[in-house]
């Protein structure tokens, strides 16, 4: 039978000029799953490129045979000599190879632990695989447990739950003064691309009126258009107080821009509703004594670098539960994987046969109301004679691996159809 | 006893669920404390039935009308704005309110006839409506406290996850503030009118008409100056806490330490 393997580079293994020039574009991907399909000593293939790793997860009966076309492939598709890639690569067989697939796709081997990107980048490759009918039986399996797997994860883990970057954990902590974010009207003073990814992502969360200051008002009417707000003069920041809600500060100015008095000043005339700055400048721009003014809360870059590395931190701890959780997919998908052997599915088979025949045959009897020895002994030689002569052609027909060509899928197709894989199913869709 | 033993057990699925942050413990908690509030009913209208009297002359029966009132209330509150760690705070106190009940003495009955007002009753109900809303929004004034503090000092501990937004809570409290305030102005009018079919006159001056008025006053204007000047946040939060001593002080320490004639009721 087909075992499983994953041969792959990823950015812990290789630099990125190694991962550039290995990398595959999407129409890049179709031809190298048809070519790689097409190899005799392969049987399944999925290819996974994105800009952290390049993975091929496929099926063969003669690993060496097969690891060498890969590699060959890979070679003289993206022309690069096998030995400017080769210690970059990992190789990963069977129960490993299943582990890694389920690692990756819950984000356990990713740069930033918890990112949800990989497993929708995962999906598009097997939409891509199964299109071009390159998966079969094995990997079909395996990657629906994938998907069923980092779901589970995801919601039975906060692997992906705190922001792990500076503009997110501007947002979390928004949310948690603000509850929700939308109409909440933002000021940005200066630019940077920390300062503008934050507006972009509060925007995103439908933020409502942007108000940009600049020293040079030319910069912030440029800027307003990109985020079809308004532009303001630095001088009016004061005023503009009274109306916005947060305030993002990312100017070069020396010292502070806005001082503890612009924000009493405006308190009484905003009946107090809250004011969020977050001072992404150094040095800073925002006085942090506003802190102290009721219902004005200031964060600074080092205040928001702690909150990241606080959730990394937490994320490192719900990474434990994850890979508790992949342990016990990788013992399920096993035991599933091992049924595809013939003997064991044909026990399997005959144990579910004898059991429903046994039961029809007990109720039967208790039917009848009596029953002796010598009638249960007869029942018994029924039993087995009929399980033998019912399973005779069956089984014949499954140990002749010649006369047909996927054993795995015939395989699959009777444990499915006599629902021997019941008891060790977690409910996923195959 | 079984409404005791309904708020003990949402006690233990709510504070559950503040370490664990299961939604399913939440919502035990909160079928828990439904099912408490249903037993409490019913014996509060099996007190009615057997007695033939509101039961609300006495601590024993006054402290049984105050739980079921704060167990209501925060059900229907818990129902309109999802806030759902509020129960961290109001299945413990509904809890303790009704194992006090449990140890008070149950007097023998000797019911006056004037008992029997439908004005009594309906000054009671909506004055204890009205204080489970002002308890209410103590809590949730001490849950913005915290969560307050933990923005400000940038401390992201236990709570900090735990807590809701503080326009959440700032929102909530508001609206208990408003329930609580309507529920007492009509419960006060209530008394004043029953005051004048017993006794021939609204207004005696009975220290507990006085802190009533106090109490009135002191709510009237956390509103008036939320609306005005914006007492919102950290102050609206301070002042539904003192509000609620007030309270507490109104209808425990007049009735226990300085007496007037609502002491027969709470002894």
């Amino acid at each position: 039978m087909h075992d499983i393997f994953l041969l792959g580079l990823n950015h812990k293994t290789a630099p990125v000029a190694v991962r550039e020039c290995l990398a595959f574009t999407a129409p890049e991907s179709v031809q190298a799953m048809a070519w790689l399909r097409k190899h005799a000593a392969i049987g399944e293939v999925v290819l996974f490129s994105t800009c952290n790793r390049v993975e091929i997860l496929y099926t063969a009966r003669d690993n060496a045979a097969a690891l060498a076309a890969v590699k060959g492939f890979l070679s003289e598709y993206k022309q690069v000599s096998t030995h400017q890639f080769e210690s970059s690569l990992y190789f990963y067989s069977g129960e490993e190879a299943v582990r890694h697939i389920f690692r990756v796709a819950a984000s356990l081997d990713s740069m930033m632990v918890g990112e949800p990107q990989i497993l929708g980048q995962i999906k598009a490759a097997y939409r891509t695989a199964t299109q071009e009918k390159s998966t079969g039986v094995i990997l079909n399996r395996l990657l629906h447990r994938t998907f069923w797997l980092a779901k589970r994860i995801r919601s039975e883990t906060g692997i992906g739950d705190h922001a792990v970057s500076i503009s997110y954990a501007a947002i979390e902590l928004g949310r948690k003064i603000f509850g929700s974010l939308e109409k909440k009207k933002v000021l940005l003073i200066g630019a940077g691309e920390m300062a503008e990814l934050a507006v972009e992502h509060l925007i995103r969360n439908r933020a409502g009126d942007i108000l940009v200051a600049n020293r040079t008002f030319s910069h912030a009417v440029e800027l307003a258009g990109r985020y079809r707000g308004q532009a303001i003069r630095f001088e009016e920041i004061a005023k503009a107080l009274a109306t916005v809600d947060i305030i993002i500060s990312s100017t070069g100015a020396p010292g502070f821009v806005i001082l503890p008095d612009h924000v009493k000043g405006v308190m009484r005339g905003r009946k107090n509703r809250p004011l969020f700055f977050i001072d992404i400048a150094v040095p800073r721009d925002i006085d942090p004594k506003i802190n102290r003014i009721t219902n004005s809360y200031v964060y600074d870059i080092d205040d928001l670098k702690g909150v990241v590395d606080e959730n990394i931190e937490d994320r490192g701890q719900e990474a434990i539960k994850a890979e508790r959780l992949v342990d016990e997919a990788v013992i399920q998908f096993h035991k599933w994987y091992k049924g595809l052997e013939v003997v064991p599915t044909i026990v399997a088979l005959r144990q579910q046969m004898e059991k429903i025949v046994e039961a029809e045959i007990n109720r039967t009897l208790h039917g009848l109301g009596y029953e002796t020895e010598t009638d249960r002994e007869a029942f018994s030689r029924m039993k087995t004679a009929l399980i033998n002569k019912i399973l005779h052609y069956p089984t014949l027909f499954l140990k002749q691996k010649d006369t047909h060509g996927d054993t795995a899928a015939y395989l699959n197709t009777v444990r499915r159809m006599f629902q021997l894989d019941e008891n060790n199913d977690c409910g996923g869709k195959h | 006893m079984f409404t005791f033993f309904f708020y003990l057990l949402s006690m233990a699925a709510y504070i559950a669920y503040l370490f664990f942050q299961h939604d399913r413990l939440q919502k035990i908690g909160y079928l828990l404390m439904l099912t408490g509030f249903v037993s409490h009913s019913l014996s509060l209208l099996l007190g009615y039935f057997t007695t033939g009297f509101f039961p609300g002359h006495n601590l024993y029966q006054t402290l049984l009308i105050a739980g079921w009132a704060f167990t209501g209330v925060f059900l229907l509150f818990q129902y309109r704005f999802n806030l759902k760690i509020l129960g961290v705070y109001a299945a413990p106190l509904a809890t303790v309110i009704m194992a006090v009940c449990l140890r008070a003495p149950e007097p023998a009955e000797n019911v006056a006839v004037f008992f029997k007002s439908f004005w009594l009753f309906f000054h009671v109900i909506t004055i204890f409506l009205g204080n489970a809303a002002f308890a209410l929004a103590c809590g949730i004034g001490v849950l913005y406290l915290i969560q307050e503090h933990n923005i400000k000092t940038k401390h992201r501990g236990f709570f900090f996850r735990r807590l809701p937004s503080l326009d959440l809570l700032d929102s909530t409290g508001h609206g208990c503030i408003i329930a609580g305030f309507t529920l007492l102005t009509i419960g006060l009018v209530a008394g004043i009118l029953y005051a004048k079919a017993i006794w021939g006159r609204f207004w005696s001056w009975d220290v507990k008409e006085v802190w009533s008025g106090i109490m009135w006053l002191f709510y009237a204007a956390l509103l008036h100056e939320r609306l005005t000047v914006g007492w919102r946040g950290r102050k609206a939060a301070v002042m539904s806490i003192i509000g609620f001593m007030v309270l507490l002080f109104t209808f425990f320490g007049v009735n226990f330490l300085l007496g007037g004639h609502h002491g027969d009721f709470t002894r």
